[in-house]
């Protein structure tokens, strides 16, 4: 389970995140949705420890571990999963080679034998499969030549294999047509279970038809300015943003 | 004022100048071949070792690199001979036929001269010279002689032996020939091997340099390569060596019409190195593909400085260099591609590209093109630049360790040039000194 406590961070000396709190319980899938520029990929981007995203205040548990302390790798090693808004391209590193050096760095690190080709080829093109992933494409570089749809694909296929125990996702419906919204859909929800958490980041409501939230946040100017179940996207979709400007001007 | 500059000769110079007078009698070669020595030792001694002043050298000062000349290598002795008895014996896992060479000097005993495919002739050198070889009268000193170049006057006055080779018209060598360069001399010396190189029209031959030295040497080699109308040939030179090596290489390569010609140079070690290239495309529609990858860390200087010269019409450059710098180390690239007024059609481009893992690196690049055709396309670029931290985190979010995901990266940053290499067994043999050398960057 998943658990923010006054999260405050700060990115080139700008304060983005002022005092978010959340919790996520394990087996749920709580959804944040947001105004432009409100932090809602600077909380994933803390949350995965990327370099200058600093955090003041606060702390994110990770079944009771603080992982703000730890290195990006380690917290992976540890079960968090973040699927890109934008995934990088990486020329001259084979999706293949990436997707092996990370599953065995995972296991290495939790104590667990390294897989060996042919489990390792056969969990690929099982997950691959599902996803409509062509094998021929993984033997690229890291979403190189890869469309924007066939990027985010990709993403949840590494959420597939690395089996994490809190995802988040940042927009992984933005750039899909609705077939690939489906699949990807379809791969986020197989992925549901009594002991895995998510944390969906999108601005629609129709990724929420295909991945049904347990529970849905507003983050607004770096906190969470309301909670509710999954009717507040609908709410959300037909009021916009406007209502919580006042909110917003009355917590800073 | 030439005086003067006379008068201001190093030591070094001095002593290369000494070697010279006093060892040629001892030097292979007859009346033609000391009319050569004769007129490159004059030259020498008109030039002297170049430096900053000389344009072609501005970043790599070898006068001031070089104050002591190490005294000539001898031929090797027994207990020398032993110790480079497996020098270059694999890479990865190519099937070569070995040609060794150790302090300069051909070993037969090592090397293997059996089987030889039909239309192929390897030789050494100082038998060649000696015996008067038509070919090595034909060609020696004349393919693509480089203007002011002082380290090739050196070579050609001082030159002991090398190889030798010759592919007939049509014939394919199946078998790559790997030329090993081992000098294992336990004191400092200095070593100059020549070779030279004619494949006929339509031969095909993959040939490998590897050049290694034990601590304080000084290496000058050169070689001379005529490439025939529809040959291919793929030449590829690794050179390694402890940090305190200075090591001088100039290739002259003359390339026919409609042929292919794929060079790599791979720098692994050394401390000052460089390796000077000079191509010239006598027939049309040819394509050359000159790419390299250094890796260099330490004081490490690696100088990759290359002329191509399109005397005809319809042909294709590539140039692609990849340079690692850890360290307190220097990379130097110089490209200048020159098209003849009827030349055209040509296709010119050449890229290089800097990875600086440490902030006390450096890396220059110098590309120059000298144009005189209209109908043509010539591009250049270069980059310089850290690792990217956006993609080191994206590899470290989904849990590979920083210093593999700074390999992973590097890997990828120096492949892109080693792709380019045909043989995919030698390619990985050289991927996988990139990842023992990281290895050792991160131990
Ligand atoms: N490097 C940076 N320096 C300064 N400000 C930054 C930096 N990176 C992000 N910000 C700012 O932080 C704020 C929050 O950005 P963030 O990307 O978290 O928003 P978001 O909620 O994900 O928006 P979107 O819906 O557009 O994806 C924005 O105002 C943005 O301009
Ligand atoms: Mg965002």
């Amino acid at each position: 389970m998943l658990e923010v406590k006054n999260l405050h961070v700060t990115v080139d000396g700008k304060q983005i995140l002022n005092g978010l709190d959340l919790v996520v319980d394990k087996g749920e899938v709580h959804a944040i949705m947001g105004p432009n520029g409100s932090g809602k990929s600077t909380l994933a981007y803390v949350m995965a420890g990327k370099p200058g995203y600093e955090a003041t205040q606060g702390q994110i548990l990770l079944d009771g571990e603080d992982i703000l302390a730890m290195q990006s790798d380690e917290r992976a090693a540890n079960g968090l999963f973040l699927a890109f808004q934008y995934p990088l391209e990486i020329p001259g590193v084979a999706t293949m080679t990436f997707l092996r050096t990370a599953l065995n760095a995972q296991r290495k690190k939790r104590g667990e034998a390294e897989l060996s080709t042919p489990e390792f080829l056969k969990l690929v093109r099982e997950a691959a499969g599902k996803l409509e992933i062509d094998m021929d494409m993984l033997r690229r570089g890291v979403n190189v030549g890869f469309s924007g749809g066939e990027k985010k694909r990709n993403e949840i296929l590494q959420m597939a294999l690395l089996q994490p125990r809190l995802c988040v996702l940042d927009e992984t419906d933005s750039g899909l047509d609705i077939d690939a919204l489906k699949i990807v859909s379809d791969g986020v929800n197989r992925l549901r279970s009594p002991d895995r958490s998510m944390l969906v980041i999108t601005h629609y409501q129709r990724l929420l038809d295909h991945i049904v939230p347990d529970v849905v946040h507003v983050l607004s100017a770096g906190r969470i300015v309301k909670t509710g179940g999954k009717e507040l996207a609908l709410e959300l979709e037909a009021s916009g943003y406007a209502q919580f400007q006042g909110e917003v001007a009355h917590a800073s | 004022m030439n005086a003067e500059i006379r008068n201001m000769k190093t030591n070094a110079e001095l002593a290369l100048a000494e070697a010279y007078s006093s060892g040629k009698a001892r030097l292979p070669g007859g009346r033609t071949v000391v009319a050569l020595r004769e007129a490159a030792a004059a030259r020498f001694d008109a030039l002297g070792l170049p430096h900053r002043r000389v344009e072609e050298w501005k970043y790599t000062d070898l006068r001031a690199l070089m104050r002591e000349a190490r005294p000539i290598a001898g031929a090797p002795d027994a207990a020398g001979i032993a110790r480079a008895k497996d020098a270059g014996l694999r890479i990865g896992d190519m099937e070569a036929r070995r040609i060794v060479f150790v302090d300069g000097t051909f070993v037969p005993e090592i090397s293997d001269l059996t089987d030889l495919s039909p239309g192929l002739i390897i030789r050494s050198m100082a038998q060649a010279l000696a015996a008067g070889d038509p070919l090595v009268e034909a060609h020696l000193g004349k393919v693509v002689p480089p203007d002011r170049e002082g380290v090739v006057a050196l070579n050609t006055a001082l030159m002991r032996d090398g190889a030798v080779i010759h592919v007939a018209k049509g014939a394919t060598v199946e078998r790559p020939i790997h030329l090993v360069f081992a000098a294992t001399g336990q004191t400092p010396a200095s070593v100059f091997t020549r070779s030279l190189v004619v494949i006929e029209a339509g031969a095909r031959v993959m040939l490998v340099e590897s050049h290694d030295a034990s601590a304080g040497h000084q290496v000058n080699t050169a070689l001379e390569l005529v490439v025939g109308d529809k040959a291919h040939v793929d030449h590829i030179k690794i050179t390694g060596g402890p940090s305190d090596l200075v090591h001088v290489s100039s290739l002259m390569a003359s390339i026919g019409a409609h042929a292919r010609f794929n060079d790599f140079a791979f720098n692994i070690g050394g401390g000052v190195v460089r390796n000077q290239t000079f191509v010239r495309f006598d027939g049309e529609g040819t394509l050359a593909g000159l790419r390299g990858a250094s890796l260099l860390n330490g004081k490490q200087h690696v100088d990759s400085t290359l002329v191509v010269d399109h005397q005809a019409p319809g042909c294709q450059s590539r140039e692609v260099f990849a340079t690692v710098l850890d360290g307190e180390s220097r990379g130097v690239f110089q490209g200048k591609i020159v098209v003849r007024p009827h030349a055209q059609q040509t296709d010119a481009r050449m890229m290089t590209r800097a990875l600086l893992l440490s902030d006390e690196a450096e890396a220059d690049s110098k590309p120059e093109l000298e144009i005189f055709a209209d109908d043509v396309q010539c591009g250049h670029g270069a980059t310089s630049g850290a690792l990217d931290e956006d993609l080191k985190f994206y590899l470290m979010a989904r849990g590979i360790p920083e210093t593999d995901a700074e390999a992973l990266l590097v890997q990828a940053f120096v492949g892109e040039a080693i792709e380019g290499i045909e043989h995919a067994g030698l390619r990985d043999a050289l991927m996988e000194q990139v990842v023992a050398w990281l290895r050792a960057r991160g131990a």
